[in-house]
C-alpha cells in the first residue's frame, strides 16, 4: 500500500518536470543571446566551481573519457552491424575488426529481404505494433474515463480490480494466457495464428490505465461541467474536450506500448507459430538457426534495427522528453 | 465516432449532477440512473471490462486453479491437490534455476544498477551537448533485443578472432571463453543487459535530476561541501525514492529474465544460465505439462509478492514520506 503512497506525489513530479522542462527552455531562449553557457541550471557543480582549473581539467577529461565510451557502446555496434550487414560472411568471420577494408557485397540486403523474408516479417513488426498501440490506447482511455471523469457508483470496484493486477508479477498469467488464447472460454474460438491474439492482451494494461486516469483527474473540473451544461453527452466531452487536452500523455502512452510491442519476443513467437505471420523479432532467431549464412543473417539483422533507429534519430527530442515523463510518474 | 456524436447531443438531459455540490440526495430509481448517464458508463465499461477479464483477471485467477490440476488440452482437467508442486520442488534442477536466477539478480544488481545512476548524474552536468550524450546513451535501448542480441553473441565469438576477443588482444588479455563457459555465461548475460537497458533507466534518473532543488546543493556549498561530498549527501539523497523504486522494478525485472538466457545460450552450457522462467516455458511449451509450470509461476509470483512487501516494509524508512 505504501507504493501508492510513493507514486502519489510522483505524479506531481511528473508535472513538475514538464513546468520545469518548458520554464528551463523559455529561460534558455531568453539568456541565448548572452551566452548558451549560463543557459542552463546549476547541478551539483556551481559556475564557481567550473572556474577552477582543477574542477575544468577533471571535468574535461570525465566528460571525453565518457563520450569516448558512448560513442563506442551507442554508435560501435550500429555502424559494424551496417558495414556487416553488405560483407562477405568470410569476411566478417576471419576478422570482425577488420570488414571496414573489406569488398561491400550488397546482394546480401537483397538475399535478407526477400529471400530470408525480412520485408515480409517486418511488415508484421509494423501490423503488430500498429494494432497493439490502438487496443491500448482505446482501452486505458475508456477505462481512465470511467474512472476519473465519469465516475460511476461502481468505479472504485473497477478501480481496485485493475491496480490489483499492476501487483501482480506477469509471470503468474503467461501459461494461462496462451491457453486462454488458445480456446477463448466460453466463446470455443482460437486466437491462435491471428493477430488479435496480440493486440488484444496488448489492452489490457493496468499501467496505462494508472497513467491516464491521472492526467484526466487533472483537467479542470469547470471545463467538463461547461461543456455538460452545453449539452454534450459522455462521449462527445471524451472526444473534444478530454481527448484534445491529453495529446501529450496519449503521445507517451502510445510511444511506449509501441515500443513494447515491437521489442516483444515470447508472446508472438507463442500465439504466432506461423511464419507467414511472425513478426521480425521472432524470424530472426529462427534464421540464426537455419542454414542462412552469417552474412545474411548480419543483413537481416541491420534491417531489423533500422527502422526503429532511424526513428529514434529523428524524433530524439520527443522521444527522449516522452520516455522521461512517464518514467517519472513511474518513479 | 462523428456519427455518434449527435446521438449522445439528443439527450441533453443526460448530464450528471455537479460532482462535490451537495445535491439534495432524490430517490434512486432506474430512471434517475439513466439520466444520469448511468447506461452510458455501462457501455464505456464493456470493452473494458471484456478485455481485462479476458486477458488479465481470468487468466490470474485460472493460474491459480491451474496450479492444482492435471491438464492436457484434450480430456477434461482433473483435481490433482498439491502434486504439481510436489512435483516442481523434486525436480532436480529447480535449485540450480533458482540459485542462476538470484545470481543474475545478484550480479545486475551490483555491477548493472549504479550505471544508469552514474551516467544520468554525468549527463545532467553537462553544460552543452547533454542532447548528444542523451541520444547515444539511449541508442542502445531502441535496438530491439532480438538484433542486439544475435549482434552480441557473435561478439562474444570464443575464438581468437572473435570481436571482443581481438578487443582484448589489444590489452594483452587473453580469449575468454564467453558464453561457452560455465563461470562466464552468466556476467556475459548481464554485461549485455546492462547495455540494452542502462540508457533507458538513465533518462528517468535525468528526469529526476532536474526536480532536485538547486538551493540546496547552494546551501551545501556555502557551508563548505566540496564536489563529491553534495553528490553524495544532497544528489544522492534526494534521488533516494526514485532510486528505491527503480530497484524494486529491476529486482521483479531480472527474477522473470528470460530472453537473454533462451537466445544466448537456451539454458546451456551445462544448465549454467538455466532460469526459472526458462525452466517455465520448458514445462509448458516443451513437454506441455500446463500444471508444472503453472504451480512454478504461482510460486515465483508469490515471492515476488513477498518480495515486494519485505522491500517496502525494510525502505519505508528511507523512502520520501
Amino acid at each position: 500500500m505504501s507504493y501508492f503512497q510513493d507514486n502519489a506525489p510522483a505524479g506531481d513530479t511528473a508535472t513538475l518536470v514538464i513546468a520545469e522542462d518548458t520554464q528551463a527552455r523559455r529561460a534558455r531562449r531568453r539568456l541565448g543571446r548572452r551566452g548558451p553557457v549560463e543557459a542552463k541550471e546549476r547541478g551539483v557543480i556551481s559556475f564557481a566551481d567550473r572556474k577552477r582549473r582543477t574542477v575544468r581539467v577533471w571535468l574535461r577529461i570525465i566528460q571525453s573519457v565518457a563520450l569516448v565510451g558512448l560513442v563506442f557502446a551507442g554508435l560501435g555496434p550500429l555502424i559494424w552491424s551496417a558495414k556487416a550487414s553488405i560483407t562477405g560472411t568470410q569476411d566478417i568471420i576471419s576478422d570482425p575488426m577488420g570488414i571496414f577494408f573489406a569488398p561491400n557485397e550488397w546482394g546480401n540486403l537483397i538475399l535478407a529481404w526477400n529471400g530470408a523474408q525480412i520485408g515480409q516479417s517486418l511488415r508484421n513488426t509494423v501490423f503488430v505494433a500498429v494494432g497493439a498501440t490502438i487496443s491500448t490506447l482505446v482501452i486505458s482511455v475508456l477505462a481512465a474515463y470511467i474512472l476519473a471523469v465519469m465516475r460511476p457508483r461502481w468505479a472504485p470496484i473497477l478501480s481496485g480490480a485493475i491496480l490489483a493486477t499492476l501487483f501482480l508479477p506477469g509471470v503468474i498469467s503467461l501459461v494461462p494466457l496462451y491457453l486462454t488464447v488458445l480456446d477463448l472460454p466460453g466463446l470455443n474460438i482460437s486466437l491462435l495464428n491471428t493477430f488479435w491474439a496480440v493486440w488484444l492482451p496488448a489492452g489490457a494494461s493496468a499501467f496505462n490505465v494508472v497513467i491516464l486516469q491521472r492526467f484526466f483527474t487533472s483537467i479542470p473540473k469547470e471545463i467538463l461541467e461547461a461543456a455538460r451544461i452545453d449539452g454534450a453527452g459522455p462521449l462527445r466531452v471524451l472526444w473534444t474536450i478530454v481527448l484534445p487536452l491529453s495529446r501529450p500523455i496519449l503521445g507517451v502512452v502510445a510511444l511506449l506500448a509501441a515500443i513494447a510491442a515491437w521489442k516483444d519476443f515470447l508472446w508472438p513467437m507463442l500465439v504466432l507459430p506461423d511464419p507467414l505471420l511472425q513478426p521480425v523479432s521472432v524470424v530472426l532467431p529462427a534464421l540464426a538457426k537455419g542454414p542462412t549464412p552469417l552474412a545474411v543473417q548480419m543483413a537481416a539483422v541491420f534491417l531489423t534495427l533500422l527502422i526503429p533507429v532511424v526513428l529514434f534519430l529523428i524524433f530524439q527530442k520527443q522521444f527522449l522528453r516522452g520516455v522521461g515523463t512517464a518514467g517519472g510518474i513511474k518513479g | 465516432m462523428s456519427t455518434t456524436i449527435p446521438a449522445a447531443k439528443t439527450r441533453p438531459e443526460a448530464t450528471p449532477p455537479p460532482e462535490g455540490t451537495p445535491v439534495p440526495r432524490r430517490k434512486r430509481t432506474p430512471a434517475t440512473w439513466f439520466r444520469g448517464g448511468g447506461l452510458q458508463s455501462v457501455l464505456f465499461a464493456i470493452p473494458v471490462v471484456l478485455i481485462f477479464a479476458y486477458f488479465s483477471w481470468g487468466p490470474i485467477l485460472q493460474g491459480l486453479v491451474l496450479s492444482f490440476q492435471k491438464t492436457n488440452l484434450v480430456a477434461e482437467p482433473s483435481w490433482v491437490g498439491l502434486s504439481n508442486f510436489e512435483y516442481v520442488l523434486s525436480d532436480p534442477g529447480l535449485a540450480q534455476a533458482v540459485g542462476n536466477t538470484a545470481y543474475f539478480a545478484l550480479l545486475a544488481l551490483v555491477f548493472g544498477f549504479p550505471v544508469p545512476i552514474i551516467l544520468a548524474v554525468l549527463i545532467n552536468e553537462l553544460r552543452k551537448y547533454d542532447g548528444v550524450y542523451n541520444a547515444l546513451a539511449y541508442l542502445p535501448a531502441i535496438i530491439p533485443p532480438v538484433a542486439a542480441i544475435l549482434l552480441w553473441k557473435f561478439f562474444y565469438d570464443p575464438s581468437t578472432t572473435g570481436m571482443f576477443n581481438t578487443m582484448l588482444s589489444w590489452v594483452g588479455l587473453g580469449p575468454l571463453p564467453w558464453l561457452n563457459s560455465e563461470a562466464l555465461a552468466m556476467p556475459s548475460i548481464v554485461l549485455y543487459a546492462t547495455w540494452a537497458g542502462a540508457g533507458s533507466t538513465a533518462i528517468i534518473y535525468i528526469a529526476a535530476l532536474r526536480t532536485v532543488s538547486t538551493e540546496l546543493y547552494e546551501a551545501a556549498e556555502i557551508d563548505g561541501a566540496s564536489i563529491w561530498r553534495r553528490m553524495w549527501s544532497v544528489t544522492v539523497p534526494q534521488l533516494r525514492g526514485v532510486i528505491l523504486v527503480m530497484m524494486l522494478l529491476q529486482l521483479i525485472g531480472t527474477f522473470q529474465i528470460f530472453t537473454e538466457p533462451f537466445l544466448f545460450t537456451g539454458g546451456g552450457p551445462n544448465n549454467a544460465t538455466q532460469t526459472i522462467l526458462l525452466k517455465i516455458y520448458n514445462y509448458a511449451f516443451v513437454y506441455g505439462d500446463f500444471g508444472a509450470a503453472t504451480a512454478l509461476s504461482v510460486m515465483l509470483a508469490a515471492f515476488l509478492c513477498l518480495l515486494s512487501a519485505v522491500y517496502l516494509w525494510a525502505t519505508k524508512r528511507w523512502s520520501p514520506s
